[in-house]
């Protein structure tokens, strides 16, 4: 689910060459926008302890990988509203019912539909004289946006669980506090079930300059980098393997054979989710002439209001002034931004309808808004309908996704061949419906925006993307015969504690007292006092700057 | 030719004969005699390079010295950025460098530390833990473990091996006196008389081979040291900055010692400095007479920025870890070795990555160090019992180094025991 939003917003401090974010001046002391020396040393160490987690881990049996994400899952869902709350009072975006939603997707939802696949044993084929060794990839470096914040930390570090990987979350520095704490529980848990230490880590002031040496360092195996566009270019110019994908800009289809009443339904909702800060939530909602009335008429029933020209316009000089997306926007809910605006709604309106003449660039509201406010374009046919969703992607969001709500496999088929997107949602809302939780798409809060959107990965990330295999081929001469390979199992049980607590070694073996752990208090060091609670939110006055910075890199984007 | 800017020189021949010429021939020869005739070039992280090219693992590192690494990079800046603010300092005065080391050292100690003393090595700084517990005790006696090793320098080298003492008329029996370690016996009768001020005890002795102490003896002789009125020093000269997998390896015994003494490592191996930790109901001559000891170099400001650095990155976390990680795989890797050589490989003794290899000769460290150095290791018997290889990974290995380590290891021990024992043997046994 990344998208122009997150983009933005996770692109805000990792934008190279830019002021970093105020974080950075401030552990930098008086040596400017550059991380202190230590911060980065003790950063990239996080990766060689990584490492080592990552060595012992990949000789984890199937048992206890599972144990090992059940307990985390469950650990995650537990917390699911509470994050959720942390995550809009730290972030101020979005929906707290909503991002509770998705921190429980993210959490027992992905574990329970991927406990079933098997990425941990040899899989044998026998006709094709191969046996396959799973090899994960190592270290991954996982960036995690701000709109998103604590779904993506569980999301990504449930992946690398299932996929015996080890982790280093660098969450976005507008989140940092939720995301710290949340990967610190997690990894809590995990080392209790019986990970190897180290396996789950996360930055504790993730900075621009401290992200991309991290990003470029040789330890890591791969960066899943989930965030701006300025972010997910730095991780492909890092020379290490990197899965980041693009933003999104989503068109709507509705053409005459759709079921009205749930289209309407579906496509509120969807686009109200979240308050629409996601790469996945509708942006322009293409509609065909002959039903538009009876759409609209059923999406002010579910809470949309349909602006007047006048109010159409004032909405656009609230939301754009200068052309440019007011960041103040972002992640509010319609009826606030209506009277921000000066138009009068209902006080329970989800969202705005902004009609629009044509698909152009030059109309603001054909462009992600990362808001409840859906740009509505009215066309004579299905056809130009299709037509005008290829122009919204034309604006932004290539590879994303785009829905349609329709009954007619031709136009469907159309629409899919014509828009360069890699998901379309047929009769779903997009914004869940492309992440996989409405649909059977893989779930996944990462998009993969393909070659059009300039990704090295076209479907939604799953854990399989996080494992290679080593193919063990015999000769294809029927000659040769294939070994049985039935009974062989190259993993074990590890033992209670990874790595063994170091004990003198003429202690009896069978004194199991192990002395306290004094490091154990210590282990979380990274994470300064006070970020471990709500109460440790970054001031006011840094916040805002963060604001500040984020609105700067709209600006330059809705520019663009 | 080696050209190293201030001076340079011709050949590895050259500086061997210049320095049995005018530096020490007997340590000289020794080390050509024992077929290690080892001039150390560059040295980068775990590996030194001798002047003929040969690329070696240090798993010496000096006792500890160089913990985490040679030239370690983060050390290298934060010396070379503290050089354009410090110097050695003037020592009579209070410094900022100095508080701050001082105060980061008591953070890291048992609780009832609470004062720091500077030395500008190990040796000093023993000589101050027996001067600050004979003040605070005001008895003469100091208590040592035989075949101990605790410096050279006037009271220290009086702690330890005759060798080293009664060649300088410096060994003193009636102040000084050892007893077998792991004998509590004797060390009970020797507190007996309640006229010692201090047991000096390193956590385990490093010069005699790390002979592990007996789970409880350091315990009971904590006890007897409160029973008798007499302190407790724990050298952790090799022993501590996280070489057991915690930043002093006396923790592990809950003992909270009088005094602690640290030195080598502190220095991140860049500059010179060592430290005694002092409980304060133990440090009254700091306010009786504070030039009571007086050091020049003694807690020199780069030093203390080197001993900051080195402090910090021994106690992140990160390096906790990593030592457990070592010290596991590296263990696991020994004994799967050992099982290879039973008879010649007889002994590991093994705390976190303080380690030491037991063969089965009176000489036999002697041999698997040669063969080691053959096969690009470089680890040192122990001087005071040359059965046992001190064997000392380092704090910051990658798992591919440590497993290039046990490879080399595993040749350069059955190559040893193939030349002690014979070779028709072990061929069978491999």
């Amino acid at each position: 689910m990344t998208g122009q939003a997150k983009q933005a917003k996770a692109g805000a401090g990792l934008t190279a060459g830019r002021t970093a974010p105020p974080e950075a001046a401030h552990a930098g002391g008086s040596g400017g926008s550059s991380p202190r020396a230590s911060t980065v040393n003790q950063a990239r160490q996080m990766l060689a302890r990584a490492h080592w987690a990552a060595g012992a881990f990949a000789t984890y049996d199937r048992g206890t990988v599972l144990r090992v994400a059940e307990a985390v899952a469950r650990a995650a869902h537990a917390e699911s509203a509470r994050y959720a709350d942390w995550a809009v009072k730290e972030t101020g975006f979005g929906v707290v019912e909503h991002k509770t939603i998705k921190n429980q997707a993210c959490s027992l939802g992905l574990f329970e539909r991927y406990a079933a696949e098997d990425l941990v044993g040899p899989r044998i084929d026998t006709a094709a004289k191969i046996v396959s060794l799973p090899r994960p990839a190592g270290v991954i470096l996982a960036l995690t946006p701000s709109t998103n914040p604590v779904c993506s930390v569980f999301f990504k570090v449930i992946l690398a669980l299932l996929t015996r990987n080890a982790i280093v979350v660098s969450p976005h520095p507008m989140a940092r506090a939720c995301c710290a704490d949340a990967a610190g529980l997690l990894a809590d848990v995990a080392e209790s079930a019986g990970a190897p230490d180290g396996a789950i880590q996360v930055v504790g002031h993730p900075t621009v300059a401290l992200v991309e040496t991290l990003m470029a360092d040789p330890v890591t195996d791969v960066i899943v980098a989930t965030g701006g566009t300025a972010m997910v270019r730095a991780a492909y110019r890092s020379g290490n393997p990197a899965l980041g994908v693009g933003p999104g800009n989503v068109p709507v289809l509705v053409d005459a054979t759709a079921d009205i009443a749930a289209a309407a339904r579906l496509i509120v909702d969807s686009k109200a989710f979240d308050n629409s800060v996601l790469c996945t939530n509708e942006s322009v909602l293409v509609v065909v002439e002959s039903v538009r009335g009876r759409l609209l008429r059923e999406m002010q029933r579910h809470g949309a209001v349909v602006l007047d020209e006048a109010g159409r316009d004032r909405l656009r000089a609230y939301l754009f002034p200068d052309g440019m997306l007011n960041g103040e926007a972002i992640g509010k809910d319609a009826a606030w931004i209506a009277d921000q605006a000066g138009i009068r709604v209902p006080p329970r309106t989800r969202l705005l309808l902004a009609p629009v003449d044509l698909v152009v660039p030059e109309e603001p509201f054909c462009r992600e808004k990362l808001s409840p406010v859906l740009g509505v374009a009215t066309v004579p046919t299905a056809g130009r309908g299709i037509e005008a969703a290829r122009a919204v992607v034309r604006l932004g969001g290539a590879g994303h996704s785009a829905a349609i709500h329709s009954q007619d496999p031709q136009v469907i088929t159309r629409y899919g061949v014509r828009v360069p997107v890699l998901r379309v949602a047929v009769n779903a809302g997009n914004s869940t419906g492309s992440a996989g939780m409405d649909t059977n798409l893989a779930p996944s809060m990462t998009l993969g925006t393909g070659f059009a959107g300039r990704s090295s990965i076209g479907e939604n990330l799953e854990p399989r993307h996080l494992v290679n295999w080593t193919r063990v081929a015999y000769n294809s001469d029927p000659g040769v015969p294939f070994g049985d390979f039935s009974s062989i199992a190259p993993w074990e049980r590890p033992p209670a504690q990874v790595p063994p607590y170091p004990r003198a070694s003429n202690l009896p073996a069978d004194d199991q007292d192990a002395p306290p752990d004094p490091g154990a208090a210590t282990r979380r060091q990274d994470t300064p006092p006070g970020a471990g609670s709500p109460g440790g939110q970054l001031p006011d006055s840094v916040r805002e700057q963060l604001r500040a910075l984020i609105i700067e890199e709209l600006s330059q984007l809705m520019g663009g | 030719m080696h050209d190293y800017d201030v001076f340079s020189v011709e050949s590895k021949a050259e500086v061997l004969e210049k320095s049995r010429e005018f530096w020490n021939p007997g340590k000289t020869d020794f080390w050509s005699e024992s077929g290690v005739d080892l001039v150390i070039d560059r040295r980068d992280g775990y590996f030194i390079w001798d002047m003929s090219g040969l690329r070696l693992i240090d798993v010496h590192l000096n006792g500890g010295t160089f913990n985490l690494g040679h030239r370690n990079a983060e050390l290298v800046d934060a010396i070379t950025t503290g050089m354009r603010s410090f110097d050695i300092g003037n020592h009579h005065f209070p410094s900022s460098a100095r508080a701050a080391l001082a105060e980061a050292l008591i953070r890291t100690a048992p609780p009832n530390l609470t004062k720091v003393v500077y030395g500008s090595g190990g040796g000093e700084a023993v000589d101050i833990a027996l001067k600050t517990a004979r003040h605070a005790t005001q008895r003469r006696k100091i208590i040592s473990i035989i075949k101990a090793y605790h410096g050279h320098t006037g009271l220290a080298v009086a702690t330890g091996d005759d060798r080293f003492a009664r060649i300088f008329l410096a060994d003193r029996p009636d102040e000084f006196s050892q007893v077998p370690f792991n004998d509590l016996e004797a060390m009970d009768a020797a507190l007996a008389d309640g006229d010692v001020a201090a047991v000096i005890m390193e956590t385990i002795p490093a010069t005699y081979g790390f002979p592990l102490p007996t789970p409880g003896y350091l315990e009971a002789v904590k006890a007897l040291c409160e029973r008798h009125g007499t302190l407790y020093i724990a050298d952790e000269v090799q022993t501590g900055l996280m070489r057991t997998g915690e930043m002093w390896a006396v923790t592990k015994h809950g003992i909270e010692p009088d005094i602690l003494v640290t030195g080598k490592g502190l220095s991140g191996g860049m500059y010179p400095i060592a430290a005694v930790l002092v409980s304060e109901q133990n440090a009254g001559w700091l306010t009786e007479d504070g030039f009571a000891h007086i050091s020049s170099f003694g807690g020199a400001e780069l030093g203390c920025v080197a001993a900051l650095k080195t402090l910090e990155i021994c106690g992140r976390p990160e390096t906790r870890s990593m030592v457990h990680y070592i010290a596991g795989l590296i263990g696991a890797g020994l004994r799967e070795i050992q099982a290879r050589y039973p008879d010649w490989f007889i002994g590991i003794r093994q705390n976190g990555v303080v380690m030491g290899l037991e063969f089965d000769h009176p000489e036999g460290a002697k041999y698997v160090m040669r063969h080691l150095y053959q096969a690009g290791v470089w680890a040192i018997f122990s001087t005071l019992d040359p059965r046992v290889l001190q064997y000392k990974p380092g704090l910051l290995m990658t798992p591919e180094l440590c497993e290039e380590l046990l490879d080399r290891t595993e040749a350069g021990i059955g190559r040893a025991c193939a030349e002690v024992k014979g070779r028709s043997r072990t061929g069978a046994r491999r």
